[in-house]
């Protein structure tokens, strides 16, 4: 067994990727059109919220708040409105996500308590009137805490709590989905299009082909499984550019842990793919198999749709089988919490056992196969 | 040892739990011999040639190919086949010289010699102008006799050719033929199923296997000879009839 054997049956495998649209179609195009999917069409994030003012804007107290509303980073003042019956109009006409209605005499009332100030949410989105109105809330009561000091001179202790968020204060989606996207898109890589590759050659007998030649099994198996393991390394890289530059979520930790532990997710798909190659007569079962045993689970535990934790007990040990699962927390980890290697050690440890057994146990299978 | 025979078989036996699919048979094939190995769907025929490529390992007996031990030696025996299968031997969806660049380079040939081939195989084929095409395009008779040579690139001792002419009319089935002739007389020899009778009529021996032995074996005028037939399709049904076993 030479070098020269394996290289040529790994070029004969690009090949046929290079000559499949549908194949090029997945593997280059997928991991954008996702991104962007996710990024944009199911956003829940706020981002420069638009918040229409209603009052009288010479009161120095009203300009000073509606200062600092435009100078928050999440939200930014639009427009005046005359009259508070003018905000069902500009709702109805997406001119606003958000409207502010200060009260008559606000400025003057302001200290004695009886000022009064009315936020106003869209409801048609309760996910995120509910993340504006707090974001506007929260810079009432900033005002108000600095105006108790300037009267008192002390500070004047409240209970107010000061919501949040850390490592995502903006609550963007991205940082969830990112790590869910890269997930199922190694997954969908690694697991169905090896499996499908070789269950294609099984299907056309060419598998047969192979194995009368003097390539070893073991190496006729890793020239198929090689080309899915570029591919990923590719997508990985675009995924994480397109992240990072796109939709802007920061890469805080070390990128080697990440490449890590990426390789370690690759290997276990790469092996499933392998065992579902083994059980599966057709290049449909094939799919099959994948799409719902594979890419369904992945979809639902991996917290792109739903968080793992509002879950039923059940289902939350069952999520524990899915290697994506934890692929996903250590992604979350590393990319987003900045997190050295000792935070993800047992996660680690979790996944890295996971490949060791799938690649046992399908290697062993695929050669008993053969006898 | 049995240096004179590219095949050497002695008291072959392949079990599938309790179902006997070789039941000890023994023959030799002489070296440059066009040797047809003929049987009914379910006979054990392919089961016997899996074991004779060193795709699977018998349960008992043993026997050389190309001179090396069938248990023992299977690696060394691969690397001294050749192998076609009319149903699957190119890829579809590489070109001709694709293909040919793929099989030489998995049988281990050097760059500049799977150039030379390449060339070689195109202008015997007297296909020069397809060299670019999609096999999947070719006509059958061409991608059979194609893959023949692809089979052949490594200068094997022997090839293995699995009903290597299924699907097309007589008069292809001769042109391939006479590629099979001309390589058997370079000393290849020629190892051959089939379904076809004027194919066996082609061979210099046959052997017929029924449930899973072989019944009859000898050239096709004696075997025409001692069973009073007309023709090998007569021997084929006079000696496949006597089966017990169900396809």
């Amino acid at each position: 067994m030479t070098m020269r054997e394996f290289w040529a049956s790994v070029r004969k495998e690009f090949l046929h990727i290079f000559r499949d649209r549908r194949t090029i179609l997945i593997v280059m195009i997928m991991p954008v059109i996702q991104i962007i999917l996710f990024g944009f069409a199911v956003s829940t994030e706020v981002n420069e919220a638009r918040v229409a003012v209603c009052g009288d804007m010479s009161d120095p107290q009203v300009a000073r708040i509606v200062d600092r509303i435009d100078s928050n980073r999440y939200l930014e003042v639009t427009g005046e409105l005359s009259a508070p019956e003018e905000i069902e109009g500009l709702f109805r006409r997406n001119g606003a996500d958000a409207a502010i209605c200060f009260g008559r005499n606000f400025g003057s009332r302001f200290h004695d308590g009886r000022a009064q100030v009315r936020i106003v949410g869209d409801g048609s989105d309760p996910n995120t009137a509910r993340m504006i109105t707090s974001y506007i809330a929260g810079v009432l009561q900033d005002v108000q805490q600095d105006a108790d000091i300037s009267i008192s001179g002390e500070k004047v202790p409240s209970m107010t709590p000061v919501v949040k968020f850390m490592y995502n204060p903006a609550m963007k989606s991205s940082y969830n989905f990112v790590p869910g996207v890269m997930g199922l898109i190694l997954m969908l890589i690694c697991s169905m299009m090896t499996a499908v590759s070789i269950v294609r050659e099984k299907e056309t007998g060419t598998l047969e082909l192979l194995l009368v030649s003097p390539v070893k099994p073991l190496w006729v198996i890793l020239s198929k499984l090689m080309p899915y393991l570029v591919l990923s390394v590719f997508n990985f890289t675009t995924i994480l550019l397109l992240s990072h530059y796109v939709m802007e979520v920061p890469v805080n930790g070390s990128i080697a842990l990440l490449s890590l532990v990426a390789v370690v997710f690759v290997v276990t798909s790469l092996a499933i793919g392998l065992l579902v190659s083994e059980i599966s007569s057709s290049q449909r079962t094939a799919m099959l198999i994948c799409g719902m045993g594979l890419t369904m689970p992945t979809m639902i535990f991996s917290g792109i749709i739903f968080p793992c934790e509002s879950m039923p007990a059940v289902l939350q040990w069952f999520s524990d089988i899915i290697p994506a699962k934890w692929f996903i927390i250590m992604v979350k980890k590393v990319m987003i919490q900045g997190d050295g290697f000792r935070s993800i050690i047992v996660e680690f440890g979790i996944l890295a056992g996971m490949a060791a057994v799938l690649l046992a146990v399908s290697i062993r299978n695929f050669r008993t196969r053969l006898q | 040892m049995n240096t004179g025979y590219a095949i050497h078989i002695r008291n072959l036996v392949k079990k599938f739990g309790d179902f006997t699919a070789v039941d000890n048979i023994s023959f030799d094939v002489r070296k440059g011999e066009i040797f047809g190995f003929l049987g009914a769907n379910g006979a054990g025929k392919t089961t016997a040639m899996r074991i004779l490529c060193g795709l699977s390992r018998p349960t008992s007996g043993s026997g050389t190919v190309a001179g090396f031990d069938i248990r023992k030696e299977q690696e060394k025996i691969k690397r001294h086949i050749g192998y076609m299968s009319q149903k699957f031997s190119l890829y579809p969806d590489l070109t001709v010289r694709e293909n040919i660049r793929l099989f030489g380079g998995i049988y281990g040939l050097k760059d500049r010699e799977i150039h030379e081939k390449t060339e070689a195989m195109l202008d015997m084929l007297e296909i020069r102008d397809a060299g670019n095409r999609f096999a999947a395009e070719l006509p059958l008779g061409w991608k059979q006799r194609l893959s023949f040579s692809i089979a052949l690139i490594h200068s094997p001792q022997i090839v293995f050719l699995d009903e290597p002419t299924g699907g097309v009319d007589p008069e292809t089935r001769r042109r391939f033929w006479e590629l099979i002739y001309d390589t058997a007389e370079h000393g290849t020899t020629i190892f051959v199923t089939t379904h076809y009778m004027d194919e066996a009529e082609y061979c210099d021996r046959v052997s017929i296997m029924v449930d899973g032995r072989i019944a009859a074996m000898d050239s096709p005028a004696g075997l025409k000879e001692s069973l009073a037939a007309r023709d090998m399709d007569e021997v084929f049904r006079i000696v496949a009839g006597r089966a017990v076993r169900e396809e």
